[in-house]
């Protein structure tokens, strides 16, 4: 494949599934919540490669203003979520995610 | 030499990343975490996305990952956190995970492989003048969003984070 013109479209999305992947797997694998919210960053970031690669596909600014709102949706995901993680703390004594489950319908 | 470039930043982030969610102790897997988010902010950088790189470095590896850190500090999570760790993290819990995602990995890649297409990404650079105009152009309503969703943040990590929260229930 000759690779001088550039970086094909096709790898960037690879490595962006493999990179969401290794995110899905440390979600199903960990119990503890900070090492949950770590992969979530993954797949979030995962999401934005495509996206900024989308863009400069199509040679448009759209795909870093997307890129942008991730930035936003994450900073703010972050904050809530570790406000909840400290209350967990507090409150159970542990960081493991099933201590929490005790709201059953 | 973008691809090579590009090629070893990918298998940068992606070892990276795989450490990061392995690793027994929280601040190390941060670590690895800031080192996965330098490696694709190299790659923003060459693909022609030079705001977003330095969006990335500063936001995501200075900010969001400095929150995480001072929480696990605060939590004060010692050697008795990665004993239990390793209690959590039994060996071959990882298996059943990892068939899935290959399951999920051949199935996308058999839709792409489909498309053949032969699409190249140049890295000519949309500088940060032209993301700008796009933000306060047609995008202007969504940022208005962004504000909002960010206070929401704010209001709901400053309930989340009062002490008397537990005090009432104590008490």
């Amino acid at each position: 494949m000759d690779v001088s013109g550039g970086i094909p479209l096709e790898h960037v999305i690879w490595f962006a599934i493999t990179l969401f992947l290794i995110g899905v797997v440390g979600i199903l694998i960990r119990r503890n919540v900070i090492f949950i919210l770590l992969s979530l960053e993954l797949m979030m970031n995962a999401a934005a490669v495509v996206f900024i690669a989308a863009g400069a596909f199509h040679d448009q600014a759209d795909g870093q203003v997307m890129f942008m709102f991730i930035l936003a949706l994450a900073a703010a995901e972050v904050a809530v979520a570790l406000g909840l993680v400290v209350q967990l703390s507090r409150r159970f004594k542990t960081l493991d995610i099933d201590a929490a489950s005790e709201m059953t319908g | 030499m973008l691809y090579w470039l590009f090629l070893a930043s990918c298998g940068i982030a992606i070892a990276s990343a795989l450490m990061a969610i392995t690793r027994l102790n929280a601040s190390h897997a941060l670590i690895y975490l800031v080192i996965t988010l330098l490696s694709l902010a190299v790659i923003f950088f060459l693909l022609g996305a030079p705001f977003a790189a330095a969006l990335q470095i500063v936001i995501y590896a200075g900010a969001i990952v400095v929150l995480f850190l001072f929480v696990v500090m605060m939590l004060n999570l010692g050697r008795r956190s990665v004993e239990r760790e390793r209690q959590w993290l039994l060996p071959g819990i990882w298996v059943i995970p990892s068939i899935l995602a290959g399951a999920l990995f051949v199935i996308l890649g058999i839709a792409l492989i489909g498309a053949e297409n032969q699409a190249m990404i140049d890295g000519e650079m949309i500088g940060p003048r032209r993301v700008g105009a796009a933000l306060v152009g047609p995008y202007v309503l969504a940022v208005e969003l962004a504000g909002v969703l960010l206070l929401a943040g704010l209001v709901g990590a400053y309930h989340l984070g009062r002490r008397y929260l537990d005090e009432r229930r104590e008490s």
